[in-house]
């Protein structure tokens, strides 16, 4: 599977995306967000960090940036692209995923382990997930306070849009396992097509279990499932 | 010319900033305040004569990038200097 890092000036989390990508198996490559051409991959990751320094809002920037609009094209053949932290930032300041992250409701930046509720394990960024528990993956964050409006929420719920949920390690949803204030307690949603995530949690920060977890790898295991159905798809089409 | 907006979050929505401020008023003993909400002030210096143009262009421009409508709204002011 062909896996892009986007940079942007400001991105931080890309190598430790690439090290994720990389020894889970995928074929991947940094892609600076002046380059325009994604064609080759089937995978785009906009990583974690401060893009753009974070400037009038988290992602309000990176959005202008000329990748994005290769990213836009790139989402719209269906290809997997996936957003993380400042990533999943980006993706609602685009308008790719609906809604928009509010600084934290404690106002603190929050750095510590979660434990995340998969709610659609049909995606193909959750498919490969066969545990019975919530997933322990990392979260830090100042701003990941996820806001929808009432319709929109609405809408995300009827079309099991939200995948991830922060829960206790019991695996209940309450107010002590939401971190950041997020609106029912959510932690990354999905697009109505399926092929567009955002989550402010770290997978790539938990493929390895010498380091705390390995649960993050679930996501791109699916990815790489998912990946090989679609090529199937294709080469019998 | 100048142009100037002013951006703050949409009522309803949480202002845990504003709150905060609220609060340590409130410990130096303003405590007719009721409420504190934060917002942003751009000021833009503007090159150009069209007053219905440049209304018009820094609508577009507060919409598109300098506020985030699905949680701020804005106010535009535009003033000779």
């Amino acid at each position: 599977m062909k896996s892009a890092v986007i940079v942007f000036p400001g991105s931080n989390c890309d190598h430790d995306m690439y090290h994720a990508l990389k020894i889970l198996g995928h074929d991947v490559r940094y892609v600076w967000h002046k380059n325009p051409n994604l064609d080759d991959f089937d995978l785009v990751v906009l990583p974690g960090g401060f893009s753009y320094g974070d400037y009038l809002r988290a992602g309000a920037i990176a959005r202008f940036s000329p990748i994005m609009l290769e990213v836009r094209r790139f989402a719209r053949k269906g290809k997997f692209l996936l957003g993380i932290c400042n990533g999943f930032q980006i993706l609602t300041e685009t308008g790719l995923l609906p809604g928009a992250l509010l600084k934290n409701q404690n106002i603190r930046f929050v750095c510590q382990q979660v434990f995340l509720r998969v709610e659609n394990r049909s995606t193909s960024f959750t498919n490969a997930n066969k545990l019975r528990r919530p997933l322990k993956i990392p979260i830090a964050h100042g701003e990941g306070n996820y806001f929808i409006e009432a319709a929109g929420l609405e809408e995300l719920r009827a079309n099991h849009q939200v995948i991830f949920r922060y829960v206790d390690e019991q695996n209940n949803v309450n107010a002590e396992a939401n971190p950041n204030g997020s609106i029912d307690n959510i932690a990354g949603i999905i697009n109505k097509e399926g092929n567009i995530l955002g989550m402010m949690p770290h997978p790539e920060r938990a493929v390895e279990t010498m380091l705390g977890s390995s649960d993050g790898r679930i996501i791109f295991e699916s990815l790489q499932e998912a990946n090989k159905k679609n090529r199937k798809a294709l080469s019998h089409a | 010319m100048k142009a100037i907006v002013k951006i703050k979050l949409k009522n309803g929505i949480l202002d845990p900033q504003g709150k905060a401020i609220n609060n340590a008023l409130h410990h130096l003993g303003y405590n007719e305040i009721e409420d504190v909400r934060i917002g942003k002030l751009v000021e833009l210096r503007i090159n150009g004569r069209d007053m219905k143009n440049i209304q018009q262009r820094i609508q577009e421009a507060s919409h598109k990038l300098l506020a985030n409508p699905v949680i701020e709204d804005y106010e535009i002011e535009i003033v000779e200097d």
